[in-house]
C-alpha cells in the first residue's frame, strides 16, 4: 500500500473515533441522573471526540493551509470547553441543583 | 470505504445529535438544555468536519472556526441568563 493510502484509512479510523465519542457523550447525556453528570459526559468525551474528528480530518486533506486552521479550531475547542463546563457547573451548584446523596466530598460546603 | 464511511459517521451523528434533542425535550431544568444544545451543536460540527473529510475539500473549514466559536459564547451567554432568572 502507498503512504496516502494508510494515510486515508488511519483518517478513517479516528474519524469513526471521533463519531463514537460523540455518540457516548449522547448517551451519557440522556443516562446521567444529575446536571453535574451531564456537563462531565457533555465535556471530555465530546471534546475529544472533536479532537480525533479534526486529526482524521487533518489526515484525509494533507495540506499545510488547511492544517492550520484545524489546528485553530482545536485551540479554540480545548480552550473554550472548561470555561463553558466550568460556569455551568457553578450556575448549578449555586442554585442548588446539585444531588447531594451522589456526591462524595462537597468541596465547597464551607464557603 | 468511503462510502461505508459516509454512511457510519452519518449513522453515529444521527444518533448522537438525537440523543440530545431527547435530552433538550427531556431536561428538568435550562441548565440541562445548555448542556445538551452544546452538545447538539459539537455534533453539526463534527458532521461538517466528516463532510469535508469524506468528500476531500476544504471549502467548509472556516465554518468550523465558526461553530466551534458560537458554541462557547452560546452557552456562557445562556448560563449568565439562568443564574440571572434564578436569582
Amino acid at each position: 500500500m502507498s503512504v496516502a493510502a494508510v494515510t486515508d484509512w488511519a483518517g478513517g479510523v479516528l474519524l469513526l473515533a471521533g463519531a463514537v465519542l460523540g455518540l457516548v457523550a449522547g448517551i451519557g447525556l440522556v443516562r446521567f441522573p444529575d446536571v453535574l453528570d451531564r456537563m462531565h459526559t457533555a465535556t471530555k468525551p465530546q471534546v475529544l471526540g472533536v479532537l480525533l474528528l479534526l486529526a482524521g480530518l487533518a489526515l484525509r486533506l494533507r495540506t499545510p493551509s488547511d492544517l492550520g486552521m484545524l489546528v485553530l479550531v482545536a485551540i479554540f475547542q480545548l480552550s473554550t470547553a472548561p470555561v463553558a463546563a466550568q460556569m455551568i457547573g457553578r450556575a448549578a451548584y449555586r442554585s442548588g441543583r446539585v444531588d447531594r446523596s451522589l456526591l462524595d466530598v462537597d468541596e465547597l460546603a464551607g464557603r | 470505504m468511503t462510502v461505508l464511511l459516509a454512511v457510519a459517521l452519518t449513522v453515529l451523528l444521527s444518533a448522537t445529535a438525537l440523543l440530545a434533542l431527547a435530552r433538550i425535550y427531556r431536561g428538568p431544568s435550562l441548565l440541562d438544555r445548555v448542556v445538551a444544545a452544546d452538545l447538539l451543536l459539537s455534533a453539526m460540527l463534527a458532521a461538517v468536519g466528516a463532510e469535508a473529510a469524506v468528500n476531500r475539500h476544504a471549502t467548509t473549514l472556516p465554518v468550523l472556526v465558526v461553530l466551534s466559536l458560537l458554541g462557547f459564547v452560546g452557552s456562557v451567554s445562556l448560563v449568565r441568563f439562568a443564574v440571572r432568572a434564578e436569582s
